[in-house]
């Protein structure tokens, strides 16, 4: 039985589809990874299956009672607010005793408990994050970007340690990610959106070179390369190579069918597009 | 003869009595940055006075009800985003002040204190405004210890607290109804142009001395209680007008505790 299920959803804001007909499902015991460009609507994606941000269309199904654990992409805790690790655990929720210092000792940041948010660094603040969402106990944990502002080792501690909730918990995770090409390696799904999903697969283990077993021992690396299968790649001017070679305002055939009147192009000149833009500007 | 036949005891009590009330109000007033959507807010009361006794009704009750006519077309003419929020809380915060003053001077029939309703005259205050201040602080009480975690999740972040089931848009909404409720009251004592002055300046004295934000919130009220006794002794030692000496002892308890926090923690304790 699926937690969350996504069908044709599109979200229009200000005349701009921010995402239009994606699908989403999300299992028990499941990790999504979402992966694709800034402004490719990630956010926006989980924000609607959240239900914090309406659909313009599509539909949205999420089971009754499900409780969420939801690590935001943009967390400021303004410095007017004073604000230990501690109290943070129990923002949206009454934790039993030694909960906290069992979900600080999963994270690894047990000595930080009394320490003012404001003052931790990056990597830290990112798990008391998921340290509070985990502490939930949800049964769906979604997590936007969650190795932001990490370097490359904290990145792979992050997924140890994210493999780990999901195992403990047996929840389903959407994971957001910036990166393109390597993901967790225990996704089960790796969706690359770009307005609309542009592919879907698995990915592929890089454990099988000597040198990444020595680096991870026999349990294999927590990362893995997601091979992208589109038959289209994105132009910098905002329009859509097919793989025959031919160039089309936009993806996925659509365009050639909704010429008339829809706003449909608009789709997916974003990403790309954008920073085009901004290189003209520098 | 009871203790409150005293003006002096009464000016004390109803002071603390709105201390208690604008502690916990005005860290979420800070927290969330609504300063001057509070001082928007406040200038409209002059404009809620005239109003009550054009329509013969209670005082506060018209300042509440102005108040939250305000706030409302704030967040309606936000949405717009024809003016930036700083502008647009200009315009609305000075022209319901002028409105105020306008429709007051028309009003001959009527003798206005325009001293008192600006800057406050807390020795006037009688028994039946007692009750007003004590019901209605104990209702603002209330309503926030009883919605603590909402509203303390929604300030920390808004998707957060809705994705987690909290409904952050009802939080703002109790807010905004707060926050009126506290203008009525707090008009009378400190007057309209320094109502926001009882709101944020215990509240930025309690950051200085507390490390959660439950802590912040009750040393803000006893902050605001020191200022309010402070404030009333100065007033009569010194013959000055009470109001504005009330924010005067608030803002020295404010550079003390900043001088102690600074001292505590280093320069700008706190911030990264």
């Amino acid at each position: 039985m699926a937690l969350i299920e996504l069908e044709g959803v599109g979200v229009e804001r200000q005349g701009r589809w921010l995402i239009r007909n994606v699908d989403l499902q999300i299992d028990r015991g499941k990790i999504v990874t979402l992966i694709g460009p800034n402004g490719a609507g990630k956010s926006t994606l989980a924000k609607a299956a959240l239900g914090v941000m309406p659909v313009s269309e599509g539909r949205v199904k999420r089971s009754s009672g499900l409780t969420v654990g939801y690590v935001p992409q943009k967390l400021a805790i303004d410095w007017t607010m004073p604000l230990t690790v501690e109290r943070l655990m129990s923002l949206t929720g009454s934790p039993k005793k030694g909960e906290v210092e069992e979900a600080l000792e999963m994270v690894g940041i047990p000595h930080l408990k009394h320490s003012g948010v404001q003052q931790l660094s990056g990597g830290e603040f990112q798990r008391a994050l998921l340290a509070r969402a985990y502490l939930r106990k949800p049964d769906l944990l979604v997590l936007d970007e969650p190795v932001q502002g990490v370097d490359f080792s904290g990145e792979i501690a992050l997924y140890e340690l994210i493999g780990r909730i999901r195992d403990q918990l047996n929840c389903g995770i959407l994971l957001i990610s910036h990166d393109l090409h390597i993901v967790m390696a225990q996704t089960d799904t790796v969706i690359c959106l770009n307005g609309h999903v542009c592919c879907r697969g698995r990915p592929e283990e890089v454990a099988v070179s000597p040198e990444f077993q020595n680096l991870f021992g026999t349990l294999g690396a927590p990362i893995g390369i997601y091979r992208h299968h589109h038959d289209h790649s994105h132009l910098p001017d905002g329009r859509v190579m097919r793989s025959d070679g031919s160039v089309h305002d936009n993806c996925c055939g659509c365009g050639d069918e909704e010429g008339e009147g829809h706003s449909h192009n608009h789709d997916h000149d974003h990403g790309h597009h954008h920073n085009h833009n901004q290189g003209d500007r520098a | 003869m009871s203790l409150f036949d005293d003006f002096l005891v009464r000016a004390l009590v109803a002071g603390l009595g709105l201390a208690i009330t604008a502690g916990p109000l005005g860290c979420f007033v800070i927290w969330r940055r609504m300063s001057y959507f509070g001082d928007t807010m406040a200038h409209s009361a002059l404009l809620g006075v005239a109003l009550a006794f054009l329509l013969d009704i209670n005082l506060m009750l018209g300042v509440f009800c102005v108040a939250i006519i305000v706030s409302l077309s704030l967040i309606a003419l936000q949405s717009r985003k024809a003016v930036s929020t700083d502008a647009l809380l200009g315009i609305l915060s000075h022209s319901a002040l002028a409105l105020g003053l306008v429709l007051v001077a028309f009003m001959t029939w009527v003798r206005f204190d325009l001293m008192g309703l600006l800057f406050g005259d807390i020795l006037s205050v009688s028994h039946s405004d007692l009750l007003l201040i004590f019901g209605g602080g104990a209702a603002v009480l209330g309503i926030i210890v009883a919605m603590w975690r909402p509203l303390l999740a929604a300030t920390v972040n808004n998707d957060l607290a809705a994705a987690e089931g909290l409904k952050p848009e009802t939080s703002q909404l109790v807010l905004m109804l707060l926050m009126a409720c506290v203008i009525a009251i707090a008009m009378k004592i400190v007057g309209i142009l320094l109502i926001t002055a009882m709101l944020i300046i215990p509240a930025a004295t309690a950051r200085w001395l507390s490390a959660t934000p439950e802590g912040m919130a009750a040393v803000a009220s006893i902050a605001g209680m020191i200022s309010v006794s402070l404030g009333l002794w100065g007033s009569v030692q010194f013959d000055s007008p009470s109001g504005p000496s009330i924010v005067v002892a608030a803002l020295l308890l404010f550079l003390a505790a900043m001088a102690a926090g600074h001292i505590k923690h280093g320069w700008l304790a706190g911030r990264k």
